[in-house]
Parts: C-alpha cells; structure tokens; sequence
C-alpha cells in the first residue's frame, strides 16, 4: 500500500510555509471575529457605541423570552417543513438522476447544478416576479377567469364579477416555496452521490424475487441510503434554518426568521450584545443539529462501495 | 455502469410518472428564471404583458454607472478572493494531506468551520470584526477600498477550495513523491512537477467554487460593505426593495449567462461534471 504521512519534524520548513498562511488567515479572519461576537453575547451596552463585557448571561436568558422562542421554533419549523418538502419532491428526481443512460445524467445533473451556480438574489427575484399581485401567476389566473367568465355570459349563467389576485407574496407560503426553491439543488445532489454508490443487483435481486418498486424502494433503496439522506437533510436544514433573505424579501411581517431578528439587533435595534446572543444560540442548534447527524450515520452500517 | 438490457426494470427515466415528475420539477426550477431573462427584452415598463422585442434595458443598463461600478467590483472582488483561496486552500490541504502532527484534528475541525457556521452568524461577525477590531481605512483608491470584502470572502471561501483539492489528494500514490526525491528532486520541484499536476483539476473546480460563491454572495458583504462599496448583490437587492423592473431583469440576465458560460467553460476544462458535484473530486481516475 502507500506510504504513510510523513512527520512534520522531517519537513519542518516546507510545513511552516505550507501551514502557516491558512492557520493565520483562519485564526486572525474567521476565528477571532466569531471569538469578538462570542465574548460580546456576555456584555451590555454602555454607552453608543461602547460594550462592556460583564459576563452576565441576561442576553441569553433573553433570547429564550416567549417573544423569541416563538421565532427560534417558528425558524425551525419552517427549516423543517422546507427539508421535507425538498426531500419528497428531489428524491424522485435523484433516483432518475442515478439510473440515467451516461449521457442523459452528465445533462440532468448540470440541469440541477445550474440554478445552484445561479445567484441566490436573483432566484429570489424571479419568484418576487412569479408571485406578486401583478405577478405571472395572478395574470395567468385573471386570464382564465375571464374567459371563464366569458364563457359561463354565453351560456346563459352569472357573470363571475371582478377577478381578486391572489396574495402569494410577503407571506409564509412564499417563505416555504422560496427555501424550497432555493434549496432544492441542496438535497438531490447529496441524494444523487449516496443512490450512485448503491450496488445496483440489491435492487434487481429485491425486483425479481418478487418486491415491488414501492417495496424495493422503502425496504431495500431507502435503508442502504440513509446516510446520504441524513447528509441531504443536514445541508439543506442548516442554511435554510439560518436563512436570511428569503424571509426577508418574500416574507410578511409575521414570517421572520432567526437571521431576520440577528440583523435587526447589528442594524436598526443596535443592540448587539443580544444580537450576539441571538447568533451563538442559532450557531449551537446549528452544531447539535451536526452532531445529531454524525451520531445517526455511525449507528447506520454505511453501504461502502 | 453495468451495461443494461434495453427498457430493465431499474430504468426510471423510462417511466412517464418519473418523466412528469422530473417536468414539473425542472419547470418549477426554471420557469421563473426563463420568465425573468424573456421579459428583460420586453417593451413595456409593467413588465408583465408581452409588447415586443426590445434591448433598451441593455442599453439603460451599459449606461447606468452605478449599476456597473456594483457589477466591475463583484469581479473584481470574486477574481482577487479566488486567487487568495486557491493559494491559502491548496496549502491547507496539503499540510492535512502529507503530514501527521500534532493538533491536526483541531485545524481539521477548525476549517470546517466556516461551511458549516450560518451565513448570518459570520456577516456578523465580520461587521464587529471590521467596525471595532481593524477598521478598513475610509476612502482608499479603488481596488483598496475592497480590501474588507475580499478578506470576508477569502475566509469562507478557502475551506471550499481546501476540501476539494484534498479529496482529489486521496488518491495520490505516494510512491510517485518518494520516486520523484530518489531521482534527486528537491522539495520545490517534487511540489511543482509531480503533486500540483495532480492537483491541477481540482484547482479548477475549486476556483469555480470560490469564484461562485464570491459572486453569489449577499448576506456577508451585506455586512462587511461600506456605503461607497457597493456589489452587484447588493445594489440589486436595493433596487428589489422598491419594485420589479425590466432593468434588474436585464442585470440578472447579464449575470446568469456569466455564470452559465463560466460552468461551460470549468466543465470543458475538467472533463467531468460529476467532480463539481462536489463527490467525484477523489475518483476521477
């Protein structure tokens, strides 16, 4: 087999050069500013622009006042909802994906990486453009109502009456449909590279010794491809948990998420101690939410190709 | 894979349930794109009933300087960011890769930190980092004036280029370093003429990814942008808050056609779409 790795004490320079560049960008661009937001998640305001760090814990008992637990579980009910939604309609999608000809899969997998590449702003904006009140969706429907109501004059029936839009934006709904807009890509990529290593005779075996497609695909595709779809759940559950302008921009007043009330309190609230507070809980559920993860697939045998 | 007989069970593709689905999913990803991209050539300023063909918002577009300052810095910021990670990204990997030492685990854990953290968290941790710890000096000459932006970038991007260019480092035969230092090549030689070829499609896709992600980016230069550095993200999303307009439509259109030709082009190069879908980095042989 190979060679192992080699000691750092045999290269000593070329591992300095080679460690030292990333270990301080990491500890001086990432590591110290998150340390700065931790420390202040234990501060007050004294003074406009001044933090004192006091070590209280008040920010935190905050953040879980009925006002913002609500958020917290609204946040996660809505990152959750997004997640099974995304899983039901890309799980079809990866199991084409996987038993494609060559040629057919190389253009369904750039079909669904093309709107992944595709900026996240200007995806949202389509669907602001889709959904408002003078929006294609509403068009489309004023114009069928109005040949439905063209129609029902001509047989003799009540005229319909003036056509009321929809109101599909600044809502949950548009919330939901926008992360799951967003996220798709998210889940069947993952889906697709966990059923590609599945050792395709199980599901013939499963098939010709009598099972179903809908047995073979919950007793014997489903199980074998948990961990992959554990990790698709856990990518798209994590951003859209911290998503920030997809309630921003299709949401109402009632559909703020966590990010939403963080960037108040940097913003307009300047209260960034509590902001502070507010983005290390999202950080820890984040992290719970990874761990809950690795403790599932090391109980599931995984199917090593 | 395994050479099938013609319409075999296991051919979902086949199926008209799995054709309609995959329709409507792929209708459902596109169509809002599509609508957006045919109506920046429509004239009319409602932007909703179709009334001929017209580039005037092109034109509005090429003229509004504003519009193109965002756009020239967006670039400018993803080309400089994406240097910076390729560098600082392939170093990491190497180090994780060829050496054993002591604390390797916590710089493993430590670099993933920045994928996993939420976008937000780390916007604001930039916005602290920039207002109180190392203000960025007002007023620079331009490119200068992006230095903060491209610093935020460059630390979530990095990891991504770490991750990649590690993966495809698993399967590098070792044997071919150690033949290389036989026949009396030094350590930069051995870096350059044996492992950076190896290395070469994986730094492709891993500029792709941070040139992308720089791109792509609004919640954390949101934060870390003053008000005289503004990106194409955030000036469209000023211009979103107060209504649709054909502009924006033609401005988005600019930029995914960019970003569709900058895809082709790291496909074209690299051979293999698989490898961007971020699983087969490390089998590519």
């Amino acid at each position: 087999m190979l060679t192992m790795e080699q000691s750092w004490k045999q290269a000593k320079a070329v591992f300095a050069a080679s460690l030292g560049p990333p270990l301080v960008w990491l500890a001086l661009f990432f590591l110290a500013p998150m340390a700065i937001v931790w420390a202040y998640s234990f501060g007050h305001n004294a003074g406009l622009t001044e933090i004192a760090i006091s070590g209280t814990f008040s920010n935190y008992a905050r953040a879980i006042e009925p006002l913002y637990l609500k958020i917290f579980l609204k946040s996660a009910w809505v990152a959750g909802l997004t997640t099974g939604l995304c899983l039901v309609l890309g799980f079809p999608v990866a199991l084409a994906i996987t038993f494609a000809s060559d040629k057919a899969k190389t253009w369904l997998l750039l079909l669904i990486m093309l709107p992944f590449w595709t900026n996240l702003l200007i995806r949202t904006y389509a669907l602001i453009a889709v959904l408002r009140t003078e929006g294609y969706v509403n068009q489309g429907l004023e114009w069928l109502w109005k040949g439905g109501g063209g129609l029902a004059a001509l047989v003799g029936l009540q005229p319909l009456g003036d056509f009321q839009p929809l109101e599909l934006l600044h809502n949950n709904f548009a919330v939901i449909l926008g992360l799951v807009y967003v996220h798709l890509p998210f889940m069947v990529l993952p889906l697709y590279s966990a059923l590609d290593r599945l050792d395709k005779s199980l599901l013939e075996a499963s098939l010709d010794l009598g099972a179903g497609h809908m047995r073979t695909l919950f007793k014997v595709v489903v199980p074998l491809a948990l961990p992959g779809i554990a990790s698709g759940i856990l990518i798209t559950f994590i951003p859209a948990l911290g998503a920030y302008l997809t309630p921003d921009l299709l949401g109402g007043p009632d559909s703020q998420m966590i990010a939403n009330v963080i960037e108040r309190q940097f913003k307009r609230a300047n209260d960034w101690p509590f902001g502070a507070a507010m983005s290390f809980v999202l950080m820890y559920l984040t992290f719970i939410a990874i761990a809950i993860q690795a403790v599932l697939a090391k109980k599931t045998p995984e199917a090593k190709a | 894979m395994s050479k099938k007989s013609a319409p075999g069970p296991l051919e979902y593709l086949r199926r008209w349930q799995m054709q309609a689905w995959l329709g409507a999913v792929f209708l459902f990803l596109y169509a809002p794109l599509i609508a957006l991209m045919a109506f920046s050539f429509n004239d009319s300023k409602r932007n909703i009933v179709w009334k001929g063909f017209t580039l005037k918002y092109y034109d509005k577009l090429f003229n509004d300087s504003a519009l193109l300052e965002a756009f020239g810095n967006s670039l400018t910021i993803a080309a400089v960011s994406t240097v910076i990670s390729l560098a600082l990204g392939a170093a990491a990997a190497l180090v994780l890769w060829r050496f054993r030492f002591p604390g390797k685990t916590a710089l493993d854990g430590a670099l993933a930190l920045p994928i996993v953290v939420p976008e937000i968290c780390m916007g604001v941790a930039m916005l602290v980092f920039f207002a109180r710890v190392m203000p960025w000096p007002q007023g620079l000459p331009w490119p200068l004036n992006l230095g903060a932006i491209i610093i935020a970038h460059v630390s979530f991007s990095f990891p991504f280029v770490a991750v990649v260019v590690r993966a495809r480092m698993a399967s590098f035969n070792r044997e071919m370093e150690e033949a290389a230092r036989d026949l009396g090549a030094g350590e930069f030689r051995t870096i350059k003429d044996v492992i950076l070829p190896h290395m070469a499609p994986s730094l492709v896709a891993g500029a792709l990814l941070a040139f992308t992600l720089s791109l792509d980016d609004f919640v954390i230069t949101f934060f870390t942008a003053g008000p005289d550095t503004v990106t194409f993200p955030v000036k469209v999303y000023s211009m979103v808050r107060f209504s649709v307009t054909p502009e924006v439509n033609a401005a988005s259109t600019v930029l995914i056609v960019l970003t569709v030709l900058l895809t082709a082009a790291a496909l074209k190069l690299q051979g293999d779409p698989a490898a961007t879908a971020g699983h087969g980095a490390g089998d590519a042989k």
